[in-house]
């Protein structure tokens, strides 16, 4: 099987044609192959999202490995790492391969998933990670994100454990002692709604420390969901020290803010909160200067009962895998390699995936994206006028072209905010 | 007006309007029939997820006072505590015809979500720690009815401000009537970012105030390491007899109810002539009254 | 009240202010001679300008027989039958007169009789105060158009209206004018 894409540009270069042949992108002779008219489109490197919660095993009814992976394809994705905080958790080999098993049958993406640090995320004891890595499913990165590692010595433990296979610990970081309660981003917004806050500095304090015990003991750290302008200035720090510390960034906390919370729809209840426009301007400056490497969306959907109630009782969690690349473009602008960086091949990088992250030319893995810059896609709601939310994402028409790993989005330009959850 | 969602959202002339119906109301009060016919065949609901008696007979007896139909809704032994969502409650209200539902709810922020599922309106009576703004208009009431004004008054709110509804209620609406409010109490219990005046300090706020209104302090916040002891708290932020007497001549003395006596209050100014506790209880009828003549009284 | 500007033909004078000042002094006159010289009698005026009126006909009644007529004041918003046709009309004060209504005979005073609700909404309003000996009704125009069993036992003038014409009162004391004028309808 042979497809032909004419005409396509490559992340913004001058058109070309892309033949593509077994899952993988050649040159040579295009007779008989099915042609793709790729005229005004931008080929990127399939996208890669460090931070998917795909819900299943257990929460079915909120997203499943199939429905996630449609919607990740729709979004321009390739490959998504699944969150280990499913029921049960994902902190055995069984269970990491049963995701894997998954996402192979719904075959739309490649779904990599990751692997609790502790056994049933509870802080207490590390999960079997060797066994989980040596697994099918060869999980290279661990997070017990929704909750933090703060036992500074397991954390250590922890990191210095993954060293003996390349692992990274990726870190969802909440001084768990400072955010008992916490319901939203604690500052005036908070105060005036009568809701518990959420102190910046319960972040920054634990970043601080995963950090520095990170450069004692040398391995990679990877840190999930920067909300603060102060732990990217921590990040800026580690950096120039020369710690091997990455970071990402969601679209919602690069485009939103406390004051969302101001109607009490749970649809904007996200953990961590959705914080100041000053916050909000330090993490797009961070994110095009590269103290921040990757957009990752933290696309936690939950069905429609855990959002439609009064929101101290909502689950935080927001969409991000339909809507990502375009906020991504209303931040960055249509920098085509930036994009292609900091969306597809730094997360490849830091999951560790191999076959993700190159560029679509002459033989490269074809996990690529198609783009059309100008077109716009009706999805979002207006700002401030989010619609009731829905229990998972809308089922997305299959991905036009049955190209194998190739996918094609045409992602709004116009930035809307994730609304559904 | 078609909700009372919060304090914060009336402007001067609406908040005055309520004021003066409610003096209207009052009135009422003092007659042999003390009974309306303006609400007849509407209905309200008293839809209290926390018991409180002293607000859901407060509101009740506003409703039958202009003749308005009344079904109270505890969310103890009812549906409400077999695991019923808010939403399903309020459809189950809005199929019984509720022109408006009076709600507290220990979620800030649940009468907002309640105005977006009911066509009728709604009343906040109490959401958690953020708000409960027919308190602030009563108290608002019993400040200009005793002292005659509000532009320029000199309040000091004491105590847990951090999470107290009635506090942040009367924040915003004593300044949009133009009084000068300070918030006085430890450092752990007072938010910096209301944008008002903050002390530290009770006996020096005393001798220049024109109300003090003491808020109530729950007992379980010690545990919690807001403060050290109840002996400590009561004596840097209680209100005795010597303390009271620092106050002007023509100050009053409020406080939301229920009183921790002898923690925040001592009893001998809970009793004194400078209390309006008792008269912010009957207050408290008159501009629930007003509340619901004007979220009811016009055409739906 | 008010009609489109251009459905309206200029507005017709009926009393001036001269008129209208008779017109008060022969009301007061006529309560005298009806009720043997004013005696247990209080007025209560309707807000608006029913309140002016009756401090009006108080003073007439002082300046021809010397007796003293309390005057009251009587809201009428709360039990009027229309509440949920408008939108909510801001309450006006209700001033009891000085020694109460119970044994004594009221006259309501009113500036234009109409359909008669206003009335019928005092009466009601009257019973949650107290107990008259009996109630009578003066009002400064009758223009007709009752919808219920209501009839003015003192009446300034009756002027025949179309519906769709309006009478406004004017007073001194509110409108810094005295003058009652009517407005045309389609024409």
């Amino acid at each position: 099987m042979k497809y032909l894409i004419k005409g396509v540009s490559v992340l913004g270069r001058p058109k070309t044609d892309l033949l593509i042949r077994d899952g993988v992108i050649q040159q040579g002779d295009a007779k008989g192959a099915e042609v793709l008219d790729g005229d005004g489109l931008v080929a990127l490197p399939g996208l890669v999202d460090l931070h998917t919660h795909l819900r299943e095993p257990g929460r079915e009814d909120a997203e499943t490995v199939e429905s996630g992976s449609r919607a990740a394809a729709l979004g321009g994705y390739t490959a998504v790492c699944a969150m280990a905080n499913t029921s049960p958790v994902a902190d055995t080999a069984g269970v990491v391969e049963q995701v894997y098993r998954l996402g192979r049958e719904a075959g739309l993406v490649d779904v990599q998933p990751i692997g609790a640090v502790t056994v049933g995320l509870a802080g207490e004891r590390l999960a079997e990670l060797g066994a989980m890595a040596t697994s099918a499913a060869a999980v290279r990165v661990f997070s017990d994100d929704g909750h933090c590692v703060s036992d500074p010595k397991l954390m250590r433990r922890a990191l210095e454990y993954v060293k003996a296979f390349d692992g990274v610990i990726a870190q969802h970081a909440e001084e768990p002692r400072l955010t008992e309660g916490a319901q939203m981003h604690e500052g005036e917004v908070a105060t005036r709604l009568g809701l518990t806050g959420w102190p910046a500095v319960a972040e920054e304090a634990t970043r601080a420390r995963a950090v520095r015990l990170a450069e004692h003991v040398g391995p990679r750290l990877h840190v999930c969901h920067v909300s603060t302008a102060g732990s990217v200035e921590v990040l800026r720090h580690a950096k120039a020290r020369g710690v091997r510390v990455t970071a990402e960034v969601t679209p919602h906390h690069l485009l939103l803010t406390d004051e969302r919370a101001t109607s009490y729809d749970p649809v904007f209840k996200v953990n961590p909160p959705l914080r100041t426009a000053a916050d909000v301007s330090a993490l797009r400056a961070a994110l095009k200067e590269g103290v921040i490497d990757i957009v990752a969306t933290d696309h936690a959907p939950h069905a429609v009962e855990d959002k439609e109630c009064e929101w101290a009782y909502a689950r935080p969690g927001m969409l991000g895998l339909e809507t990502a690349l375009s906020i991504a473009l209303s931040v960055l602008g249509e920098d085509w390699d930036l994009i292609a960086e900091r969306m597809s091949r730094a997360p490849a990088r830091i999951a560790g995936l191999s076959g993700h992250g190159h560029d679509p030319v002459p033989g490269a893995p074809a996990n690529l994206t198609l783009v059309d810059p100008a077109a716009r896609r009706g999805g979002g709601p207006g700002r401030g006028a989010p619609p009731r939310p829905h229990p998972r994402p809308p089922r997305p028409a299959p991905p036009p072209p049955a190209v194998p790993s190739t996918r094609r989005s045409r992602p709004p330009a116009a930035a809307t905010p994730p609304t559904r959850a | 007006m078609k909700h009372l969602l919060s304090a914060a959202d009336l402007d001067a002339a609406t908040a005055t309007l309520v004021l003066d119906t409610a003096a209207e109301m009052a009135g009422i009060a003092g007659r042999e029939v003390k009974k309306l016919p303006t609400l007849r065949g509407r209905t309200v609901v008293n839809l209290f997820y926390e018991d409180s008696t002293r607000t859901r007979i407060s509101f009740e007896a506003a409703a039958k006072r202009l003749s308005a139909d009344v079904i109270n809704f505890s969310a103890k032994g009812s549906s409400v505590s077999k695991g019923e969502s808010l939403k399903d409650t309020a459809l189950t209200l809005q199929a019984m015809g509720a022109d408006a539902v009076v709600i507290r709810h220990p979620a800030s922020g649940a009468p907002h979500r309640l105005a977006t599922w009911v066509e009728g309106s709604v009343l906040n009576a109490g959401d958690g720690t953020h708000e409960h703004p027919t308190q602030a208009l009563l108290d608002a009431y019993t400040m200009r009815s005793r002292l005659g004004r509000l532009a320029g008054l000199k309040v000091a709110v004491v105590g847990d401000v951090l999470h107290s509804r009635v506090a942040r209620s009367n924040v915003a609406l004593l300044a949009t009537l133009g009084a000068k409010v300070t918030l006085v109490g430890p450092p752990t219990l007072i938010p910096v970012d209301l944008q008002t005046q903050v002390s530290y300090d009770l006996d020096a706020v005393l001798p220049d105030a024109d109300v003090v209104m003491m808020l109530r302090v729950q007992r379980e916040r010690m545990n919690d390491s807001y403060f050290p002891s109840e002996r400590e708290y009561a004596r840097r932020y209680g209100l005795d007899g010597p303390r009271m007497r620092k106050l002007p001549e023509h100050a009053i003395v409020m406080h939301p109810g229920p009183m921790n006596r002898g923690m925040e209050i001592a009893p001998e100014v809970a009793d004194s002539a400078r209390s309006t506790i008792v008269e912010q209880v009957a207050n408290g009828v008159s501009v629930r009254m007003a509340v619901l003549y004007l979220l009811l009284g016009g055409k739906p | 009240m008010a009609l489109p500007e251009a459905a309206q033909s200029q507005p017709k004078t009926i009393l001036t202010s001269t008129d209208l000042q008779r017109v008060v002094d022969r009301i007061a006159h006529q309560i005298l001679e009806k009720t043997q010289g004013a005696a247990d009698t209080a007025l209560m005026g309707i807000p608006t300008r029913g309140g002016p009126l009756a401090r009006r006909l108080a003073d007439r009644i002082r300046t021809f027989e010397g007796v003293d007529v309390p005057v009251g004041v009587l809201d009428i918003t709360l039990y009027r039958d229309d509440l949920r046709r408008q939108a909510t009309r801001a309450i006006g004060p209700t001033e009891v007169p000085p020694g109460g209504i119970d044994g004594r005979r009221v006259i309501l005073v009113d500036d234009v009789l109409f359909s008669g609700r206003t009335v019928r909404a005092a009466l009601d309003a009257l019973s949650d105060i107290g107990r008259p000996r009996s109630v009578q009704l003066a009002v400064l125009v009758d223009r007709g158009h009752r919808e219920l069993p209501i009839r003015a036992d003192y009446v300034g003038k009756n002027i025949p209206t179309a519906l769709a014409e309006s009478v406004r009162v004017a007073l001194e004391e509110i409108d810094g004018v005295d003058e009652v004028k009517l407005f045309g309808g389609t024409q």
